[in-house]
């Protein structure tokens, strides 16, 4: 509270106030004295002592004026700016990118307008129209003083000694027990938030027969299909390309080397699993080993499959081992074949988890 | 009667009957509020918040918080027919078939940006002038929660509308999640009712984001305004201010009028930014599908550092006894923030432990009058700026022709020595800038003047410091009273209590750098020099000196110095 006084609008502090009444009582129905019907002093009883805090007029009053008008015109243009709005609101119609941007427009301009000529106005009102002030509030230290620190600790040890708190341990042990058990409970009942995980990171739908279906086109593939060596295709399990969460972990990306391009994998160097590829052309999880993000980018020159989100890559013709980047494990690899028509299909799920690391995976 | 006697007699009477306000609401009028450009930046976060409120209330009433398929047959031509998501499907409808719809998606994702960001550079205020020192760290602390809840809302309101990018987003935090070791899958499992992404995750986010958070928010935002109301402001050193007292304009009318017009000058900005800036334009993106992706793909700023921090890490995981502990994605996502939240929420109190220092602080101090904790924000800024910065570093590859890997490479040295570097910097320009400061005092502002004395001397002019100036640059350097337990020993060489021991021992090394600083001359504006700034002065400019000094004015208000 301020430490300012002297000023005539001060009421009586507190402690006066109780001592005396307001006023007369009042008797029902008549009028209320004068006094008592206004917060403002008598003038007469305090009239030696009445100093402004705040001086009554602007420090000049020729600025003033001018400031005056521009104030009233900012804030008639809000007005103005408002009333554009509804208007705007109910004219503009929608139902085009051409409309809703035109909408877009004139609501955001308007309401923009609205705000900011307040804004700028009462900027002008508080600069130029209210006098400049600076005064001076006295602060007091936080810590309460050592009397009131005492008759505290006075009431607060009374109040623990007539509730036997500390005098009654089991009172004392068998609340904190029974707040413990109140604070567990709740966290059982998250328990149906979702299933346990079992084993279901470990595999995806990928199957033996399984077709490599295109995504996009939904059309399956060919060895045939692929006229020249290069680019990387995103292929997903037959049936299942509208199951957001099959694909978050089946969707496979196929690339077609030339013969020879392939590094086989050995005990001494990892590389491609040569008898899970058909015809040069080898199937990776799509979903990266570092947080699951899609590796999408791939480079041809190169044979790098980049990942967009943290750039982890991985080198398609060596088993998609890393080469740079957070993911610390190559793409797994899926085995591919042919069926009867000549299409290409997976021989296997994958044989190791697809996707980002987690403490079951081992 | 005039028009405020009216509403003092109606309305003032009507009130006080009943709720005794005349004497706490006067203090209330009465409060005085300090001003400096930097109380602003809390304002900014406040009002930023308050229209993040009102604009969300009006896209709850259109958004639809669900994962099930539908397809949209709405204005926007290039989706129709398309499978989505409702949520998805709601957020194009709240775009182009809501009048205003646009204006309020945009209007709520600046001020969120605004938010986040105003918070930063508040924090940064705070830090640098010392302003969370006792008796505010309270306030710090709830700072600090307010700001990581403020990361986690943002981060679930922009996977709200379930498109691409924001999908892409869900999914990085969701493998985030699976990496903790021990409770990841489970934990991931529970969130997402099961596998990613599943059919929950956005109901569940949209109940967190407009109802669990903006509740902890509204209520720890209470908290920091009302203690920052009752242990008043702090302000900055100037004349006439000192520890005991607040200089400023009062509540009312002034700051009153100044805080209204500043919410309605934000709301102006972020109208004009939300009409001719577009963010976030999902329908660019199409709907979520965990198969595909855009490259270039960012996360907002505010998370930029953690993205940065995932890209830098190098690729570490261990298979310990059937387990896998991927290194590679859970410290980087929580180490880095970690030390610089832990780090802040610490710093107080380990400043205080240090410098034994337990008074009262309610004039800020000048960044460079605290060389080493402005040495500290600084090395943090690097270090934080450094991960964000390797955020965008596929973006920053592209724009400046620097191979993606070497960037990378640059980055994983830049993040350890660039706050080394950093922090020695920094602390030896507050040393230089103190020594300047100490300069002036001393000897008065230079103007440039070179006099001949008769006696053939060259002497430069200079004018007496302005008090205003003065009583900027002498605030902590005169008014700090010596700190309690400074002196390592006393004169028979036995210690002070407290500075034995390894703890002890590490106190007394942490005072001494924490401390570190160019002493002024006991008066405040002697002739003498402070520690290295090696005496200069020859006798005779010496003897010039003492007769003039340089606040005393002498015949012409110009006073002679070296």
């Amino acid at each position: 509270m301020s430490e300012t006084n002297g000023s005539h609008w001060d009421l009586p502090p507190d402690g006066a106030e109780q001592a005396e009444p307001r006023g007369p009582y009042r008797v029902i129905g008549t009028p209320p004295p004068a006094q008592a019907r206004t917060l403002l002093g008598d003038a007469d009883s305090t009239a030696e002592v009445v100093v402004r805090e705040l001086p009554a007029g602007p420090d000049d009053p020729r600025k003033a004026k001018g400031a005056e008008r521009i104030v009233v015109a900012l804030f008639t243009i809000s007005l103005l700016a408002s009333i554009a709005f509804i208007v705007a609101y109910v004219a503009l119609p929608l139902h085009s990118l051409d409309g809703v941007f035109r909408s877009n427009l004139a609501l955001g301009l308007s309401m923009a307008i609205a705000f900011g000529a307040v804004a700028m106005g009462a900027a002008i009102w508080v600069k130029v129209i209210m006098p400049h002030v600076e005064l001076v509030e006295a602060r007091k230290p936080l810590a309460s003083t050592a009397d009131a620190r005492a008759a505290f600790a006075k009431t607060f040890t009374e109040g623990a000694e007539a509730s036997g708190f500390a005098k009654r341990p089991m009172l004392r042990r068998t609340l904190i027990a029974a707040s413990a058990g109140l604070a567990l409970a709740p966290l059982v009942v998250l328990r149906d938030m979702g299933p346990l995980p079992g084993t279901s990171l470990r595999h995806t739908v990928w199957r033996k027969g399984m077709r490599l279906i295109v995504y996009g086109p939904n059309t399956p593939l060919r060895p045939a299909d692929f006229a020249v060596p290069g680019q990387m295709i995103t292929v997903v399990p037959d049936g299942y390309q509208d199951n957001l969460d099959v694909l978050a972990k089946a969707t496979t990306i196929i690339i077609k080397f030339a013969p020879g391009q392939l590094v086989p994998n050995t005990p001494q160097r990892y590389g491609t699993q040569m008898n899970w590829t058909v015809d040069n052309i080898v199937a990776y999880s799509k979903i990266c080993t570092h947080v699951g993000c899609p590796v999408a980018l791939y480079e041809e020159t190169t044979h790098n499959i980049l990942c967009p989100c943290h750039q982890s890559t991985f080198d398609a013709t060596r088993g998609a081992a890393v080469i740079f980047g957070p993911a610390a494990r190559p793409l797994p690899q899926l085995p591919l074949g042919t069926d009867a028509q000549g299409y290409l299909i997976a021989t296997h799920d994958y044989y190791e988890p697809v996707g980002p690391s987690f403490w079951e995976r081992g | 009667m005039t028009l405020t006697e009216k509403a003092l007699d109606g309305t003032g009477r009507f009130l006080d009957d009943r709720l005794h306000g005349a004497v706490s609401v006067r203090g209330f009028l009465r409060k005085i509020f300090p001003d400096h450009w930097s109380f602003l930046l809390g304002e900014i976060a406040l009002y930023s918040f308050i229209i993040l409120l009102l604009t969300g209330t009006f896209l709850t009433l259109f958004f639809q918080p669900s994962m099930t398929e539908v397809v949209y047959h709405g204005s926007y031509l290039p989706l129709r027919g398309v499978r989505m998501s409702e949520a998805y499907a709601s957020t194009l409808d709240i775009s182009f078939d809501v009048r205003g719809g646009l204006l309020m998606r945009q209007i709520h994702h600046w001020a969120a940006l605004l938010f986040m960001g105003a918070i930063m550079v508040h924090m940064l205020r705070i830090f640098f002038t010392g302003a969370y020192r006792k008796p505010r760290e309270f306030n710090w602390l709830i700072g600090i929660v307010l700001f990581t809840l403020g990361m986690l809302e943002g981060l679930f309101g922009y996977s709200l509308p379930d498109d691409l990018l924001s999908g892409t987003g869900l999914r990085i935090t969701q493998g985030v999640i699976q990496s903790i070791p021990v409770i990841g899958t489970y934990f991931s499992f529970f969130l997402f009712g099961g596998p990613f992404p599943g059919h929950d995750i956005i109901p569940r986010l949209y109940v967190i984001h407009v109802l669990l958070i903006p509740g902890l928010l509204l209520a720890l935002i209470s908290a920091h305004l009302f203690l920052m109301f009752h242990q008043k402001h702090t302000q900055m050193p100037g004349k006439g201010v000192t520890n005991s007292n607040v200089v400023g304009a009062p509540m009312y009318p002034y700051f009153m009028a100044k805080t209204g017009a500043f919410f309605f000058f934000i709301f102006a900005v972020l109208a004009l930014l939300s009409t001719f800036a577009q963010v976030n334009p999902i329908w660019l993106f199409g709907p979520y599908n965990p198969s595909g992706i855009t490259a270039g793909s960012q996360p907002y700023f505010y998370m930029g550092a953690l993205e940065g921090a995932l890209r830098i890490m190098l690729p570490w995981e261990w298979n310990v006894a059937g387990h896998t502990i991927p290194f590679n994605v859970f410290i980087p996502a929580l180490v880095p923030l970690g030390i610089i939240f832990t780090g802040a929420a610490l710093w107080p109190f380990l400043e205080r432990w240090a410098t034994g220092d337990h008074r009262e602080h309610h004039v800020n101090d000048r960044p460079r009058n605290a060389p080493t904790r402005t040495a500290i924000g600084m090395a943090a800024i690097t270090f934080y700026g450094v991960l964000w910065l390797e955020g965008a570093n596929d973006v920053i590859a592209d724009q400046f022709q620097i191979p993606l890997f070497t960037l990378t490479w640059i980055a994983r040295f830049a993040v350890i020595l660039g706050p080394i570097f950093a922090y020695w910097v920094t602390k030896r320009i507050c040393l230089g800038l103190q020594r300047k400061d100490a300069h002036v005092l001393e000897h008065g502002v230079e103007t440039g003047i070179i006099r001949q004395l008769p006696s053939g001397e060259y002497i430069e002019v200079t004018r007496p410091v302005p008090e205003q100036t003065r009583a900027t640059l002498e605030y902590n350097r005169v008014n700090a009273p010596e700190l309690p337990r400074s002196a390592p020993e006393d004169a028979d060489g036995v210690p002070a209590p407290g500075t034995t021991g390894m703890l002890g021992r590490a106190r007394t090394a942490a005072r001494r750098v924490i401390t570190e600083g160019i002493p002024l001359e006991a008066d405040g504006h002697g002739n003498g020099h402070g520690d290295g700034h090696p005496a200069a002065v020859s006798g005779g400019e010496q003897h010039a000196l003492e007769q003039g000094g340089p606040d005393g004015a002498d015949g012409d208000g110009h006073t002679p110095s070296h």
